[in-house]
């Protein structure tokens, strides 16, 4: 696994409280890993400042997945 | 109780008879204070009479650029911004078959949106720490209405379903969104009024006499304190008795 896909990992571990294994490449954050909408909104936050990235709010709408995620971030970083 | 050391308060509106009074009630806590406003002299008056843990952050609240810049220069003063006081307001009293659309703007502008960008611009810092608290002072006329204040009242009663709004959306992470809805205040506001008005005025209030600014800003130091931590979404009013809703 890629060094983004690990850092994007452990946010979403620590921030939801999941467990490792469940945060797996299709896991959407909403209907799998118990999120609302504000975490997700969180996520995004935290995901920015980790990479140092900016992710304008209709990218961020597209991030529906751990998948969506990592994808998004290791074409943005 | 009320122990506010090492929170970080922005006031808008601090060169004003009550944003000023709650400035200094919060600074009294043991909060940093930032104030805002739009005129620079009785700001640096002001924090100059509370010396340490104060900071001038000047802003035009008609200006969405600068509403946009004050929760950073507020950050960057402070080091951290715990609790927003919403308390900038300006009237453009007329009848509503003369009011005129800059008029009505005007106020909505100042007054809703303005409060709206700060709430926005502060929320990020206090989800990320799990505390905050936001306080817009609104006024008894947002509950009750008054002749000639049809923008002023829609204003203040927007700011009131917007509070409860966001209060929903973010009670889960420790912040807390209130109102402080002021009756008659003895301010260079209401100093205006003649005795005639004056004593008008009075009869329509129980207590028999206007508020004092610091009667508001004891009830925006209680709503900021760590001891509110489970009122979100209420509005305090604060009147004497004219209008119990």
């Amino acid at each position: 696994m890629s060094d983004i896909a690990d850092r994007v990992k452990k946010i979403v571990v620590e921030h939801l409280g999941v467990e490792e294994d469940k945060v797996t490449e299709t896991a959407s954050f909403i209907d799998d890993l118990g999120a609302d909408s504000l975490d997700t909104v969180e996520l995004v936050m935290a995901f920015e400042e980790e990479f140092g990235i900016e992710i304008p709010d209709d990218a961020a709408e597209t991030i529906q997945t751990f998948g969506d995620a990592v994808k998004f971030i290791t074409e943005a970083a | 109780m009320f122990d506010l050391t090492g929170k970080s308060a922005l006031v808008t509106g601090a060169s004003g008879g009550i944003g000023a009074e709650i400035a200094k009630a919060l600074h009294a806590a043991g909060a940093k204070v930032a104030l805002s406003g739009t005129r620079v002299e009785p700001l640096e008056a002001l924090a100059a009479e509370l010396g340490e843990r104060a900071y001038v952050v000047p802003a035009n609240l008609s200006d969405a650029a600068s509403v946009e810049a004050l929760p950073k220069a507020a950050i960057e003063a402070m080091g951290g911004l715990d609790i927003l006081v919403n308390n900038a307001g300006i009237t453009r009293d007329n009848l509503f078959m003369r009011m005129s659309d800059e008029e009505w703007q005007s106020v909505l502008d100042v007054n809703l949106t303005s409060s709206f960008r700060l709430m926005r611009g502060v929320l990020r810092g206090m989800m990320k720490a799990r505390w905050g608290r936001i306080v817009s002072i609104t006024s008894v006329v947002g509950a009750t209405g008054n002749p000639g204040q049809g923008n002023y009242a829609a204003a203040k009663a927007g700011m009131v379903g917007m509070s409860k709004s966001l209060a929903y959306e973010v009670a889960s992470r420790g912040i807390t969104v209130n109102c402080v809805a002021p009756g008659f205040i003895a301010t260079a506001m209401t100093d205006k009024l003649n005795d005639d008005q004056k004593s008008k005025i009075l009869t329509q209030i129980p207590a028999g006499r206007m508020g004092a600014p610091e009667e508001i800003a004891a009830a925006v130091l209680y709503l900021a304190s760590p001891e509110a931590g489970y009122v979100t979404g209420a509005t305090l009013h604060v009147n004497g008795g004219m209008a119990m809703v």
